[in-house]
């Protein structure tokens, strides 16, 4: 009855498999803070304890996860149509430009209602039309679009810090950043909302951005999954010659597809820019955009993947600093290796722990179905 | 007689404890730019002159490496919490937080070092790191064969600006007819730490012709350096004294005491005569320098250090006036 391999539970698959990866990744860690003398039961408290422990920490992961969601979406997207986004960095910060632009421009004269959307706005169509040069590029003339977005990353840093320390700069500042934005162009902060009801929480960079992270989530599933242009799309992601064949305009969808992309990652301008800084400055995307690739692929490119595994590196960035904090002993390095061997762990090394377990499942269930007939036997 | 003894004993006792409950109550903090502790450069300096005082006072100093812009404000933050004072920021990027910070805990004592923070509990210290440039300058210009010098920046912002148009203030007094050729790393953080292309923009310019070079761009200067080793060639160190790197190719180094600032904030603290306010140290004040020692004293001939240590002079009595990139966000003089 059982003859061949049984296909793992479902629950093991995605749950199982992930707790043991994470947990022989702290194992792991464990070992290595061991080495350099710190209590690694204490070192774990820490990390835990600093990023999910209380409001204010959690504020700060939450604030984290929201820009980490923007970019591993961003990299999904791109993604299912087979297209490997690399430039969400520049895609990014292009879009806090485009939201810099607004508020600058407009902060006086709109009200808030009016302001935020289009400063939303902004940052999608900047960010999309970011992503949209490599995309043309790759459908029209066929430059490699994993070079172009690399390329486009330093273009953007590039233009940033002509624009920043020529043209935006505050008069009589001594760093390149903007003047602030007057207070229509400030989203609310998570502890500003919780006090309007009653709720006192730290203070934490975490603000209204989150929800807009949220609503993306939807969407981007919805409409992969449950609209034409999301069928055709992840239709020339699996074969570009039978879309062609199926009568999809591959130019047009790989367009669609980058534009999305840049757009998603364009978003954490607003995070950054209009939900944090309130000012237009330089590095605010501080590798956001390469992480995404990352969480999109430990995510496997799928929303609710993306949303757990930003938690996850949401938690790592936040419990890091907190480590480097309290432990003088684990140095700012350190913590990098920490969050490296964490990834490592749960991303790339996800199938290593599989072979085991499914031997291990097999087992049970051979052994289970053997039971009843040694029973019988005996009898 | 007995009584103006005990009354000694009692004055010194009370200083003795004032002096001691004022020791144990200062907690000094550093938060550190995002170059890192450990960039022989700026962040250095200051790191340097932490452990002085650490190992002067076996105080504890707590600090902190921030990885993102956002961590400055969180970084502030939670030491002002933990009640830390004073806590020194390093860098013009960490003003905004320090302003913000410094607003929610007024009674807490900020020193911020290349910004300038306008508050009641805020310390700026500012360094004219034009006036050291513009000395640097003058011996690179003497120094020069080819009548061609070069500067590497890290990034494009108004600060290395401020390094460069002093440089060449310094090389066209000492050298009208000069070139200066002038590159920066690159446009992101990165440009801060990155050696190898120090090292290919140094060669560029050498093949270029210039045979002298400073470099004005954290760790990445370690490359320019190496550059100028292995072709024989001079460069000149920035911030911390680099002159022990490679004795012999080592012309000089600009110096910014900045240990001294660290080391000073927290001193000053403890004697409870730490002052708020803005303070700008140049040529006078011994904030900015150039440096001559063992490892570079072969290369500076008599007549070198006498003509730059009359334009120090000048500098200082006003009779040189160099011009600040950051007053007029240009490098006209």
């Amino acid at each position: 009855m059982s003859g061949g391999r049984q296909p793992l539970p479902a629950w093991v698959d995605i749950g199982l498999i992930p707790i043991v990866n994470v947990l022989l990744a702290f194992v792991v860690v464990g070992l290595i803070v061991l080495s350099i003398g710190v209590n690694p039961f204490t070192a774990v408290r820490i990390m835990i304890g600093g990023s999910v422990g209380y409001p204010e920490a959690i504020g700060y992961t939450l604030y984290y996860t929201t820009n980490f969601i923007f970019t591993g979406l961003a990299v999904a997207v791109a993604f299912h149509a087979g297209l490997f986004n690399i430039g969400g960095e520049g895609q990014a910060y292009i879009g806090g430009l485009g939201v810099g632009l607004v508020l600058l421009a407009l902060d006086a004269v709109l009200p808030p209602l009016l302001l935020v959307p289009l400063a939303v706005l902004a940052a999608a169509a900047f960010g999309a039309a970011w992503a949209a040069v490599p995309a043309y590029l790759q459908a029209w003339r066929g430059s490699h679009i994993v070079i172009t977005t690399i390329m486009f990353n330093f273009i953007a840093a590039a233009v940033m810090v002509y624009l920043m320390v020529n043209v935006l700069i505050a008069p009589g500042s001594m760093s390149p950043e903007s003047r602030e934005f007057a207070a229509p162009g400030h989203l609310p902060f998570a502890h500003e909302l919780l006090a309007g009801i009653g709720i006192t929480m730290g203070q934490s960079p975490l603000n209204l951005t989150i929800v807009l992270a949220a609503i993306c989530c939807a969407l981007v599933w919805l409409f992969l999954w449950h609209t034409p242009w999301g069928y055709a799309l992840r239709t020339m992601g699996h074969n570009p010659n039978a879309a062609i064949y199926a009568g999809i305009d591959i130019r047009r969808m790989t367009l669609l597809a980058m534009g999305l992309s840049g757009a998603l990652a364009g978003f954490v301008g607003v995070n950054e820019i209009m939900g944090v800084h309130h000012r237009l400055l330089l590095n605010f995307t501080a590798g956001y955009g390469f992480a995404g690739i990352a969480v999109a692929l430990m995510g496997r490119n799928h929303p609710i993947g993306i949303v757990l595994a930003s938690l996850l590196f949401g938690i790592l960035q936040q419990g890091g600093a907190e480590l480097a904090f309290d432990i003088p002993a684990i140095t700012r390095e350190m913590v990098v290796v920490i969050q490296g061997l964490i990834i490592l762990f749960c991303g790339a090394l996800a199938n290593v722990t599989k072979p085991a377990l499914e031997a291990l499942f097999q087992w049970l269930h051979t052994r289970s179905d053997n039971a009843p007939a040694a029973d019988a036997a005996e009898a | 007689m007995r009584t103006l003894a005990t009354r000694a004993l009692w004055a010194l006792a009370i200083v003795c404890l004032a002096g001691v409950a004022r020791a144990a109550d200062i907690k000094p903090a550093v938060v550190f730019d995002m170059g890192g502790k450990f960039d022989k450069s700026f962040n250095e300096g200051v790191a340097n002159g932490v452990e002085r005082f650490k190992a002067e006072t076996k105080l504890p100093v707590a600090e902190f490496e921030v990885t993102n812009e956002t961590q400055f404000e969180q970084a502030h933050r939670r030491f002002a919490q933990r009640g830390q004072d004073p806590i020194l920021g390093v860098g013009f990027t960490q003003a905004n937080a320090i302003e913000k910070i410094a607003k929610e805990f007024p009674k807490i004592r900020f020193t911020i070092i290349d910004g300038v923070v306008k508050l009641p509990n805020v310390q700026s210290v500012l360094f004219k790191e034009h006036e050291g440039s513009f000395l640097v300058g003058v011996l690179a210009a003497l120094a020069s064969k080819t009548g061609k010098v070069g500067f590497v920046g890290g990034m494009d912002i108004p600060l290395i600006r401020r390094f460069a148009c002093g440089y060449e203030q310094g090389i066209k007094y000492a050298n009208p007819n000069a070139e200066l050729l002038q590159n920066m790393t690159g446009t992101t953080p990165a440009a801060w730490n990155d050696p190898a292309r120090g090292g290919e923009l140094a060669k560029g310019q050498f093949e270029r012709g210039a045979d002298v070079i400073y470099a004005a761009a954290g760790g990445t200067g370690i490359g320019v350096y190496q550059a100028a080793k292995d072709r024989g060639k001079l460069a000149i160190g920035v911030d911390s004294n680099q002159n022990h790197l490679h004795p012999g190719t080592m012309l000089t180094s600009m110096v910014k005491r900045v240990d001294m600032v660290a080391y000073d904030t927290f001193k000053l603290a403890m004697g409870g005569t730490w002052e708020p306010g803005v303070t700008v140290l140049g040529l006078k004040d011994g904030g900015v320098d150039w440096a001559l020692d063992q490892y570079n004293a072969k290369l500076v001939t008599p007549e070198m250090k006498a003509k730059v240590e009359q334009a120090k002079a000048d500098i200082i009595s006003g009779k040189i006036k160099v011009h600040d990139y950051m007053s007029s966000n240009s490098c006209t003089y």
